[in-house]
Order: structure tokens, then sequence, then C-alpha cells
């Protein structure tokens, strides 16, 4: 299949950027939007040109590296996938796609498609983990926790970490994936003993990185690709309200 | 107070404050409907009831707490929008927002600023002479008077659809922001936001739809003078 690429070229975090358009022939529709770049991007050295940077690890939707707004949607269009889960057969023949960066003032770009999201890293830092030595494994019947509880744990520890909800949010809030990490510690044992703190310093982190404020649209768990619920984002902010005012 | 500063200044100090002044707010929507309500007991029910909100020490006292919510959270709410505003300097080419978020959320500074341009009508209209004038022949009179002219009604609906849409959102987004929106009650929840973004301003739009079609004044004004 054909598609016409109309695609966010910038220099550097200096350059203003600009869209360029590209013809793209000969795409099989089963392969990912990331192999369409690259067989874009092998024409592009072959002409001597500059080609597209984009991220992208392991493309199999479990690392958190990828990330374009494809036709206006984070992870283009479908539910509960990332960039590289996109397959070219949702576009149809002679279609005119749009990709551009995660637009937000908290990521900014850093070449063409790829920004810096160390900004969700410095949340991380500034609470995201347990400071206990965990030792070796425990034997799994140690610490006994209820089994709804401990899948949704699970479910929140499913976020990779994209930042598709800051791209989709209109506020580019990053709610969402705070919520992830507070609710995933929050919820087990281990992870109690600093909730108090925790969820205070992220938070303060969160605002410093000029992320706007969540008004609750749920455009983020729409685009999420691990299907993370803003239920979880009513935990976070009830365990602010208690690290603050119990 | 350097506690509570800093509270307010977090994003999730300033979703908190518009949450519970909106649901300051739905609650006095309750109040106040069951108040219109009593103009269907008749003439007599009503101008009773108009004067004892008006004398009421407890009620204006409740008032002052009103009109600081009235301000504060459509303030607030701006601050928030325009810093929101901020957060994304660089706009989209194509964004498509439509598709992952529902069409209330989207449109809550729309809805809430007719909401408010309707407020300051409303205020001039009937709590200004209820209050502070003197209504002349009755608070009822005044009520069914406004409501006889279709243009105040038909604005007064139009706002009614947009306060419907503005609780649409505004009222399960209250409890998100508090953290009690939950699995467990998420159903619970859900209800009860119908019954304010869809029966509240229903039971209002009745009150300009009796008045303007079904209302005789004729054979009233006879009563009521018969009865005076
Ligand atoms: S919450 Fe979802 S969208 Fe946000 S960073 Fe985690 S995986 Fe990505
Ligand atoms: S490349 Fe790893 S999630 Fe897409």
């Amino acid at each position: 299949m054909n598609v016409t690429l109309k695609v966010w070229r910038q220099k550097n975090r200096n350059d203003a950027g600009r869209f360029v358009t590209y013809e793209v022939k000969d795409i099989s529709p089963d392969a990912s939007f990331l192999e369409m770049l690259d067989v874009l991007n092998v024409d592009l050295v072959k002409k001597g040109e500059e080609p597209i940077a984009f991220d992208h690890d392991c493309r199999e939707g479990i690392c958190g590296s990828c990330g374009i707004v494809i036709n206006g949607r984070a992870h283009g269009p479908g539910r509960g996938i990332a960039t590289c889960e996109l397959r070219m057969r949702v576009f149809r023949d002679g279609d005119m796609i749009v990709a551009e960066p995660w637009r937000a003032k908290a990521f900014p770009v850093i070449k063409d498609l790829v920004v810096d999201r160390t900004g969700l890293d410095r949340i991380m830092v500034a609470g995201g983990y347990i400071s206990a030595k965990t030792g070796g494994v425990p034997d799994a019947n140690a610490i006994p926790i209820p089994k709804p509880i401990a899948e949704e744990a699970m479910d929140a520890a499913a976020c990779i970490g994209c930042g598709a909800c800051v791209a989709a949010c209109p506020n580019s809030s990053a709610m969402l994936f705070v919520a992830a990490k507070i609710s995933h510690l929050a919820l087990l044992p281990q992870g109690k003993v600093e909730a108090t703190t925790r969820v205070q310093r992220m938070v303060e982190q969160m605002d410093k990185e000029g992320f706007g404020n969540c008004s609750n649209n749920y455009a983020c768990e729409a685009e999420c690709p691990k299907e993370i619920s803003v239920l979880h984002i009513a935990r976070l902010n009830r365990e602010f309200i208690k690290a603050k005012v119990l | 107070m350097n506690q509570l500063i800093a509270f307010y200044n977090s994003s999730i100090g300033k979703k908190i404050t518009m949450s519970l002044t909106g649901l300051f707010l739905c609650t006095f929507l309750v109040e106040h409907l069951v108040g219109n309500l009593i103009l269907f007991a008749g003439e007599e029910a009503y101008n009773s009831y108009t004067e004892f909100m008006v004398s009421n020490p407890l009620i204006r006292a409740v008032e002052i707490l009103l009109f600081a919510s009235l301000l504060f959270h459509p303030l607030v709410g701006v601050l928030l929008w325009i810093a929101n505003k901020r957060a994304r300097p660089n706009k989209y080419e194509v964004y498509k927002l439509n598709e992952n978020a529902p069409l209330a959320s989207r449109i809550t500074m729309l809805t809430g600023g007719l909401i408010f341009v309707f407020l300051v009508v409303h205020l001039r209209t009937f709590f200004a002479p209820l209050r502070f004038g003197d209504v002349h022949p009755s608070a009822y009179r005044l009520v069914q008077e406004a409501f006889s002219d279709g243009l105040y009604s038909a604005f007064y609906i139009v706002a009614l659809i947009f306060l419907g849409y503005h609780l649409r959102h505004g009222f399960q987004a209250a409890f998100q922001t508090l953290g009690l929106r939950s699995k467990k009650y998420i159903g619970l929840l859900d209800a009860v936001a119908f019954i304010f973004w869809f029966l509240i301003p229903l039971g209002f739009a009745t009150l300009p739809v009796y008045f303007y079609f079904f209302f005789n004044s004729a054979s009233t004004a006879a009563k009521a003078m018969g009865v005076n």
C-alpha cells in the first residue's frame, strides 16, 4: 500500500521545526507503523537525506520507548496499543497520515519525533520506589496479599512510562502515570510504609516539571497502551489527601 | 497556614477547591429546586417561603458561603484553564480529543461560562428584588411574570441544558478528585450523578414550561384577589 506521510521534522531543541511530506510506497499492510518509518528512512539515507528520528526499542509494546501522535491520537488509532503495535492495515491505501511528537511543555522535542521524557524519570526519582533492602526473592507465601489487591497492583504496575497519557491529555497532565506508580506501590505491604512521603514528593515533582492539571477528561485512559484505569487517579487523590490532611 | 497554602498550590489542591465548591453549589441546587417546586403549591405557600428565606439568619450565613463558592469556583476554574493552556505551548496539527473524551468533559469552560452569564441575569431578575427590594404584588407574581416572557423562559431552559452538561462532567469529576470514585462505589455514584445532571435541571425546567404554557393568569389573578 501507498501512503502520504506528513511528518514533523525538527533538527534539534532550538530549531522551530516544520512538517515535511513524503510519499511512502509499497508498504505491506502487515508492517508496523515503525517498520513503515524504517522503509522510509532507508530511502532517505539512500538519497543522502537525514533519516527521521523516532524512539523505539522492544517493538512489542513492553518497553515504553516508542510514542508518536498519529492523526491526532497518541499511539495512533485503536485502543490498548503502543505505536510499535500499530499496523499499517488500519489505514487505507492512499491515506494521508500526520505524525507528530508528544507535545507538552514538560516534553521538549529533542529531534523530529523524539521528545525528552526525563521529567517522568525525575518523578520516579522523587519517590517512586521503596527504600528498604528487599534481599533475595522471598518465599511466595511469606507475605499474604489478597488476590484482588495483588491483581490491582499488577494492573497499575503494567504502566510502561511511555507518556501517552500526557500526550493525549488536553492539559498535558501526567496524573495517570503518577497514579499508576502510586497505586502499584501503595496497594502492597512493602510500599505502604513510605506511602505518605512518596505521594507528596511525587506530586510535588510532577507540578515542578510543568505538567498541567488533571481535569478528569479521561483521555489518558483511552490512549494508554496498558489501559490503566483512571480509578487509579482517584486513588492517587485519596492518598494525597490522606497524606496532607490526615 | 503554610501547609494549607502549599496544599492549595499543588495541582491536586486546586482541583479539590473546584470539587468542594462545586459540590457545595450542587447541594444548593437541591434546596433551590425544592423552593421552586413550592410554586406549584400555590401563591400563598410560595410567598411565605420567600419571606422565610429572606428573614432567616441561618440562611443569611449560608448565603455568604454560597456567594464565595459562586465566585471561587469559576475563578479557580479559569486559573487552572490558563495554567493548562501553558502546559502545551505548541499545539498539535491534528488533535482528536473528541475520540477520547466525552463531550461534557470538553466543554466545561463553555457551559460554565454560560451558566455564569445566566446567573448574573438570574440574580438580577429574582434574587435582587426578593432580597433587597419590595416585590409587588408578590414573589409569586414576580416569577410568574418573568416566565410569561417567552424569550426569558427559553433562555432559562437553554441555561439549564448547559447546567446539565456541566454537571454531567462535574459531579462525577468532583468525586474522582476527592478520591471517592472506586470500583465499589462507581455504580452508586453514577446513579446519584444522574439525579444531578438530568433530573434536577429537568425539575427546574418544569417551572418556565408551566408558567408559559399552562398558567392561566386571568383566573388565578381573580382567585388571588378573592383571597386577599
Ligand atoms: S499510564 Fe499508560 S499512557 Fe501513561 S505512561 Fe503509563 S503506560 Fe503510558
Ligand atoms: S518500542 Fe517498546 S513499547 Fe513500543
